[in-house]
């Protein structure tokens, strides 16, 4: 459809007001936050640094921390959360399954939460006295109660754990809508042809899916990137002093983002400088992404 | 024989994961019902203290003006941010051109930056206008959502394109078009898109935390989180805040699933 001089114009109309919004809380904040990264800001004082902050980035260790915790989860917990929410996708697809209903809305109903309740939730049951340790021990798994949170490894754990309980259901309901473009008669032809459920699901399933597999990735990748409301809270008073989670094991990113600004003596400069890594973190890795299932959509 | 199998193994393990999904639910509604000694000692069954915690959270920790607080925040946020996504989700779509499409890519792309990032400059920002520590300061930056604009597009991508020209035909503008003819016939995607501007702005914890010194202006999520992170916290009163804060989201979601489903997965089509 070719479009006159003044339906033109009504396309600027319609799009006018969420503009004005996003250039002022969006696009507006992206520039002057590139600005300031050139600054080393110490309250009212401002001194041009140039690259200084970029520079100093890559000898800050706590920075270089925080990347470290967020890629233990990008490479543990992702496949981990992917893997299993494909797997109740497929199951759930099986059309002679019954109380498929029940099955779908139980393993969706954490996606319902909100990522400070859950953290919350998570954190009394996973406290060294709590719930979790509780039943491990009634029933012989461990002898020790395991010091869930107030150890750097088991932390991770924890975070991991957590995570993977509040979003599995929810990629798998995007899985589930994929896998309702699939004819069930290639599964039926397969069946006939001898194919078992494990050869269905890794030769049908998953290249048929691909695109969508790609599509909770980087929704995934970039969700990581941006942690923020789990690792606050579950480090919120069980250690004290600046660190974020026993030995700063849970620091990520965004919560030094926040630390480095509101926290200590307030750097903007330097958060600014820290974002715009994390910024270009998040597109080279979509971009490898989309080069490994090597699909553009 | 070995079919049977395979299905009983099958069952075990959807209902293992059933459990472990549901377990936490079960645990914080009992736990809500329970004094903090009893949930530290491992109590999983109901008690009695429910009025008593709730009680608490209301006198002692101010329950009620947190919940108006949070309520005012969602429901200018809903508005807001649906009247804003719908008008340029529609002017994107129907009114395509080269520019337009260009100004779209780049609206898409800053999904990526992390709030965390733009933190700094719009706390600047709304020092200059004066609404630090407001709750207007929360709701104003929460408008303007890239993902709902995303939606809303995707959407209109299926209206019939043969009624807006009748309608044009017939002399009708091309404001009245959209509110008088589009907007009543697209309620499934005005309800999805208004559970997930709900969602967002109930459950946002980063901004708010940012923008709110008093504790008379706290939300929700920023009260749960004061709760628990204390040196030692009722366990049962935290228990109690946290089924509150969640609630309504389980409601809404039972009471509306298939919109629901719809507005948390945003542009999958069912």
């Amino acid at each position: 459809m070719k479009i006159g001089k003044s339906y033109n114009l009504w396309g600027w109309v319609f799009i006018s007001l969420a503009l004005i919004a996003l250039t002022l809380f969006i696009l507006y904040p992206i520039i002057y936050s590139l600005y300031l990264s050139t600054f080393s800001t110490r309250g009212f004082l401002k001194t041009f640094v140039g690259f200084g902050n970029y520079k100093r980035l890559f000898q800050d260790r706590n920075f270089l921390l925080s990347l470290k915790n967020i890629s233990i989860i990008f490479v543990v917990q992702i496949p981990i959360m992917l893997f299993l929410a494909l797997i109740y996708a497929f199951l759930l697809n099986d059309p002679k399954l019954k109380f498929k209903g029940f099955f779908r809305t139980a393993l969706f109903l954490p996606a319902v939460t909100s990522l400070v309740a859950y953290t919350i939730l998570f954190k009394m049951m996973f406290s060294t006295d709590g719930l979790v340790n509780n039943i491990l021990l009634a029933i012989g798994i461990i002898k020790q109660p395991i010091r869930w949170l107030l150890d750097p490894f088991w932390a991770k754990v924890t975070l991991i754990i957590a995570m993977t309980w509040r979003w599995t259901g929810y990629n798998m309901m995007f899985y589930l809508a994929g896998l309702q473009n699939i004819p069930n008669e290639i599964y039926e032809a397969a069946e006939i042809d001898g194919a078992n459920r494990r050869v269905q699901f890794f030769k049908i399933t998953i290249p048929l899916l691909k695109p969508i597999i790609l599509f909770t990735t980087i929704m995934s990748t970039i969700g990581t990137l941006q942690l923020f409301d789990e690792p606050m809270n579950l480090a919120a008073g069980v250690v004290t002093g600046s660190s974020v989670g026993p030995g700063n094991s849970l620091l990520t990113p965004s919560v030094y983002i926040y630390n480095v600004c509101f926290k200590y003596v307030p750097n903007f400069g330097y958060a600014s400088a820290i974002s715009y890594v994390i910024v270009l973190i998040a597109a080279i890795l979509s971009l490898i992404q989309f080069k490994v299932v090597g699909e553009r959509r | 024989m070995r079919r049977k199998l395979v299905y009983t193994f099958i069952y075990i393990f959807l209902s293992i994961s059933a459990f472990i999904s549901i377990f936490p639910f079960y645990w914080m509604i009992v736990g809500s019902t329970n004094a903090s000694v009893d949930i530290i000692k491992g109590k999983i069954t109901f008690g009695t203290k429910f009025i008593e915690n709730f009680k608490n959270l209301i006198e002692t920790f101010g329950l009620g003006q947190v919940l108006l607080n949070s309520l005012e925040v969602s429901i200018f946020v809903v508005i807001g941010s649906l009247i804003v996504s719908s008008l340029a989700g529609y002017g994107f779509e129907i009114y395509k051109s080269k520019s337009r499409n260009r100004v779209y890519a780049v609206v898409l792309w800053t999904l990526m930056i992390p709030p965390a990032a733009l933190m700094v400059p719009l706390f600047r920002l709304m020092n200059v206008f004066n609404l630090i520590d407001s709750l207007w300061g929360v709701i104003l930056p929460m408008i303007p959502s890239v993902f709902l604009i995303f939606f809303f597009r995707q959407n209109f991508q299926q209206y019939p394109k043969e009624i807006i020209m009748a309608a044009r035909v017939d002399g009708a503008s091309e404001l009245r078009i959209f509110f008088s003819i589009v907007m009543p016939s697209m309620k499934a995607t005005y309800a999805a898109a208004a559970i997930y501007a709900f969602m967002t702005s109930w459950n946002a914890y980063l901004w708010p935390l940012v923008i709110i010194q008093s504790s008379e202006k706290r939300t929700m999520t920023l009260f749960i989180s004061n709760l628990a992170s204390g040196y030692n916290p009722d366990f049962g009163v935290v228990m109690t805040g946290v089924v509150v804060a969640t609630l309504p989201m389980i409601i809404v979601f039972f009471a509306l699933q298939r919109y629901f489903v719809q507005g948390v997965l945003g542009s999958v089509k069912q």
